[in-house]
């Protein structure tokens, strides 16, 4: 999870005037760079470093025919730059080829994967959330405390841990000794054929068809993977808090409040914590973008449907068009992501919203 | 000197753990204040606002504070319960920090910053309070209450966000101000202005304030006594018209640094500091 | 130095003020970073774990009690810890304390060729960016910047499938994702330096920017450069392992930690100790650098005491 580097992409604070200013043309330039700047990058690796591009496409069990048919449809002949600019076309209208595995086209496939993940990610992010903000502020607040020390910890497990190691000992604990949660899985196989989803997120699709028992086992699937996401995000989530809190009590205007006699409780939860969200929802969104990164690994080892398990899946497939094709489609998430809470942040804090 | 004594602080001491060992901020510093104007002047690093945030219940949780006495109104402020010298703070007693664009809270509007000290004390109506806190920033010279009071702090001028400071300091009128510095961050020509108000706010009510400050001229002009801090101690406690009859040697350094007009000031003096005057 | 006289202890002569030569100013400038860092117990618990890492690494073959590669496939399948297997064996019979041990080489291997290759690429790319400034630092950081957006695993991953699969792979895949940081610092870094008075010394006498950029600039880099390596070992070792997890880093035999998890994925019901014992490995040296690199910005850096 790289989410720890990119934080420094708020802190280029200096050219915030200047980025306001700019506005929407800034906005879009460097969204449309970057985008431009993947697509290259995953040129490169379906198209350049491949010794033979079709063989890697189509796997070395295709017949000879096809290959110099599909050699052709590459356009493999064209000088590279053509090339490229053939693949940018179809890249952004979604095309991204055909499955081998499958036999659909890649981008079909993701739009039926990738709820899950998000599904996933959103569960994750919702339980690191609620508990990583109450324990990074009272992390703060109680500095060298036992919940302090505790946040510590936490996080320097959490930066340290192989994901699909912890996620293989949850799932000999929870699963097998204690029979809490399911068999690896989205849903069960009792239900896959009396459900129907519409959304894609089977949770709101179950509550929203009222049916309960549904409901109750896709929760107990979706639980423990969320919460190992979810601890992920805890770590990272309740470290930033912490410093923000520490950085926020240390101000003036804190002072200011306690001299207005409000109640502490009121100075940490309305004064400090409200400047301290401004950067969090930064964090927050981040986070969010890691752990889709992060899905990749927890969903091999639980089974989950969603993109990180179509990616390994195809892998182990020698699949390039859906390897690539997913890794342009959580790229681009990862980029929109980025963009978006950088955006809110400028959004949501009052010196940058007026002039 | 109405109404007998409102502040009495005797031997009071400021302690910051270090690890280097236990640095004192304040050394046993006594005085009383009735509803008057004190000042108190130092350099920086004195001690003043230490003791004005000891005052205040303001010191940092590491720090020790211990006095023979220390209390306001008659009662102990050491021994009371957090929760009543939580209600003292900016009910009876408040306190104006140096610098606005610090002091006020950067993501609240102004007016909303008002209410709450108001309704932390007073159980008022949404509505009333408003009122209030509008007609507090008018009293403070601030031409459109109604605009400034949805603003955030950004968005005002320095001068401008004194004022805000002063209003919500004052809206629960309290009867002794603590201002620590309050126009040192502003601009000259806002000075004064802001210094006025304070000024005419003070005597209205009937407040009590002690006025920190390193500026010996506008202490003196300004408050009734002052009382002149070195390194945590108080060397000089006297009217600030019987100023020019200073007998410390560190008080009179000071005089000495102010320029008159019409005066040489070759050489310019220099601040004298002696070893035993910390003692 | 020989006018430091026999009065002075080692300590004072460390300590000293006025330094009378460049060897002493520097020692002395050690010697006090070391003792921040030494003050720090997590911090020495960090470096701790890596010397052993160190040691285990070399000591590899003497350490081992059993074959790494060779297992006794008839009679100790699956055992579980004993005197004889410390952390039981695996499937093929191999003993898996004396793979673990094996595999500490893997890991350094692996940290030790990323940092290699990744830092000097920020350091150029950041430095020169920094220096020449205008449209060559427009550009480069804008590519930088674009790296910096892709998601870091995803794209190793994607690195790896198309190179194919192989520990060498993965270590390059891995250190085109991990430079872009690098790059951002040591441009920061350039940028405190580069209007200096001893950089324009330096100018007027003559010397060319690139002599500018590798004597006076880059040596002023490195020591951020190795606080934010050292933190990121821990994702590296992270990351390594993801791939040997999925398939892509080293390849059988060899007892890379992360594809010992995978291999004893499938037993791990009954036999968790197969998949446990690598992953705990991981785990304790990825806690080991991120302990290190905590101690080590702590103590070249004081200003960033709390994070």
């Amino acid at each position: 999870m790289s989410v720890v580097e990119t934080e420094g992409g708020r802190a280029r604070g200096s050219d915030r005037a200047l980025a306001i200013a700019g506005g929407i043309g800034r906005f879009l330039l460097i969204a449309v760079s970057t985008y431009l700047g993947l697509l290259a990058v995953t040129f490169f690796i379906g198209r350049v470093i491949p010794i033979d591009p079709v063989l890697a496409v189509l796997g070395d069990r295709a017949p000879e025919s096809v290959v110099e048919r599909t050699r052709r449809e590459m356009g493999l002949d064209l000088p590279l730059i053509e090339q490229f600019w053939i693949y940018l076309k179809a890249a952004v209208n979604g095309d991204f080829g055909t499955s081998v595995l499958t036999t659909n086209p890649v981008m079909a496939d993701i739009r039926r994967v990738f709820p899950a993940t998000i599904e996933l990610a959103s569960v994750g992010t919702l339980i690191g959330t609620i508990l990583g903000i109450p324990l990074g502020v009272l992390a703060a607040v109680k500095r060298g405390s036992l919940v302090d020390q505790l946040v510590r910890v936490v996080g320097l497990i959490g930066y340290s841990v192989p994901i699909f190691w912890l996620a293989l000992l949850a799932l000999v604990l929870f699963y097998a000794k204690l029979q809490w949660v399911a068999f690896p899985g989205r849903i069960d196989i009792v239900y896959q054929y009396t459900f129907t989803p519409i959304t894609g997120f089977y949770l709101i699709d179950a509550a929203l068809q009222g049916q309960w028992d549904v409901f109750w086992d896709v929760f107990r699937h979706i639980i423990l993977p969320g919460a190992l996401l979810g601890y992920f995000s805890l770590a990272y989530i309740s470290r930033m808090t912490r410093s923000f809190m520490l950085n926020e009590l240390s101000q003036e205007y804190i002072v200011a409040a306690r001299a207005k006699g409000l109640s502490e409780t009121r100075i940490i939860w309305g004064h400090a914590l409200r400047n301290a969200a401004v950067p969090m929802v930064t964090v927050i969104a981040l986070s969010y973008a890691g752990l889709l990164e992060g899905s990749v690994l927890t969903e091999t080892v639980f089974s989950w449907p969603g993109i990180g398990l179509y990616i390994t899946d195809s892998l182990q497939n020698a699949d390039m068009n859906a390897v690539l094709g997913g890794t342009i489609v959580i790229g681009s998430v990862f980029i929109a992501i980025n963009l978006f809470s950088d955006l809110l942040y400028r959004v949501l804090d009052p010196r940058t919203k007026t002039r | 000197m109405s109404g007998g004594n409102l502040l009495e602080v005797e031997d009071l001491r400021v302690t910051f753990p270090t690890r280097t060992g236990k640095i004192e901020a304040v050394r046993g510093v006594s005085f009383a204040l009735g509803r008057e104007r004190l000042g108190i002047v130092g350099e920086s690093g004195s001690g003043k606002s230490q003791t004005g945030r000891a005052i205040m219940g303001l010191t940092p949780p590491q720090a020790e504070v211990s006095a023979q006495k220390l209390a306001f109104d008659g009662r102990d402020l050491l021994s009371l319960p957090a929760r009543e010298r939580r209600a003292l703070r900016g009910g009876r007693v408040a306190m104006i920090l140096q610098d606005p664009k610090y002091s006020l809270d950067p993501v609240m509007t102004i007016g909303r910053q008002i209410v709450e000290t108001l309704r932390t004390h007073e159980k008022v109506s949404k509505a009333e309070a408003r009122e209030r806190a509008l007609d507090m920033l008018a009293a403070v010279q601030i031409r459109d209450p109604k605009r400034v009071f949805d603003l955030h702090p950004h968005e005002v001028s320095g001068g401008m966000g004194q004022r805000a400071m002063i209003a919500m300091m004052l809206i629960a009128n309290p009867e002794l101000m603590i201002a620590d510095e309050p126009t040192s961050a502003l601009d000259v020509t806002v000075q004064l202005d802001v210094l006025a108000i304070l000024d005419r706010l003070v005597a209205e009510r009937g407040m009590g304030l002690i006025f920190i400050s390193h500026d010996l001229r506008l202490v003196s002009s300004f408050c009734d006594r002052v009382v002149v801090m070195y390194a945590g101690k108080v060397v000089e406690q006297l009217k600030a018209s019987e100023l020019s009859q200073a007998q410390h040697p560190y008080t009179r350094g000071l005089l000495d640094c102010m320029p008159k007009i019409g005066a040489d000031r070759h050489p310019l003096p220099v601040l004298q500091r002696q070893a035993e005057w910390a003692l | 130095m020989s006018m430091t006289g026999q009065a002075m202890t080692r300590r004072e002569w460390l300590l000293s003020e006025r330094p009378a030569s460049r060897m002493q100013a520097r020692l002395g400038r050690a010697y006090v970073t070391w003792r921040r860092f030494s003050a720090n117990r997590l911090a020495m618990v960090g470096l701790f774990i890596i010397v052993a890492l160190l040691v285990v690494a070399a000591l590899a073959d003497v350490l081992a009690t059993h074959s790494p590669y060779i297992g006794d496939l008839k009679n100790a399948r699956l055992l579980p810890p004993s005197a004889d297997h410390w952390f039981g064996t695996d499937d093929l019979g191999r003993d898996i304390y004396t793979r673990i041990v094996h595999g500490s080489r893997l890991t350094l291997f692996v940290v030790v060729l990323v940092a290699i290759i990744a830092a000097p690429v920020g350091l150029a790319v950041g430095t020169v960016a920094g220096y020449a400034g205008g449209w060559v630092d427009a550009v480069l950081m804008r590519v930088t910047d674009i790296f910096l957006a892709f998601p870091k695993l995803v794209l190793a991953l994607a690195f790896v499938a198309a190179l194919g699969p192989g520990i060498e792979n993965a270590v390059l895949a891995i250190a085109i994702t991990s430079w872009p940081p690098y790059a951002r610092i040591a441009r920061a870094e350039t940028l405190t330096v580069r209007n200096s008075d001893f950089i324009k010394a330096v100018e007027l006498m003559g010397a060319s920017p690139f002599r500018i950029v590798l004597r006076h600039i880059m040596p002023l880099c490195l020591s951020s450069l190795i606080v934010r390596v050292t933190l990121d070992m821990a994702g590296i070792i992270l990351t390594a392992a993801g791939l040997g997890f999925l398939g892509l880093g080293a390849q059988p035999p060899l007892p890379e930690w992360g594809a010992m998890i995978a291999s004893g994925r499938r037993f791990i019901l009954d036999q968790w100790w197969v998949a446990g014992a690598p992953g705990f490995a991981i785990l304790v040296v990825s806690l080991g650098f991120n302990l290190l690199g905590d101690g080590l910005r702590d103590a070249l850096d004081p200003r960033s005491g709390d994070q």
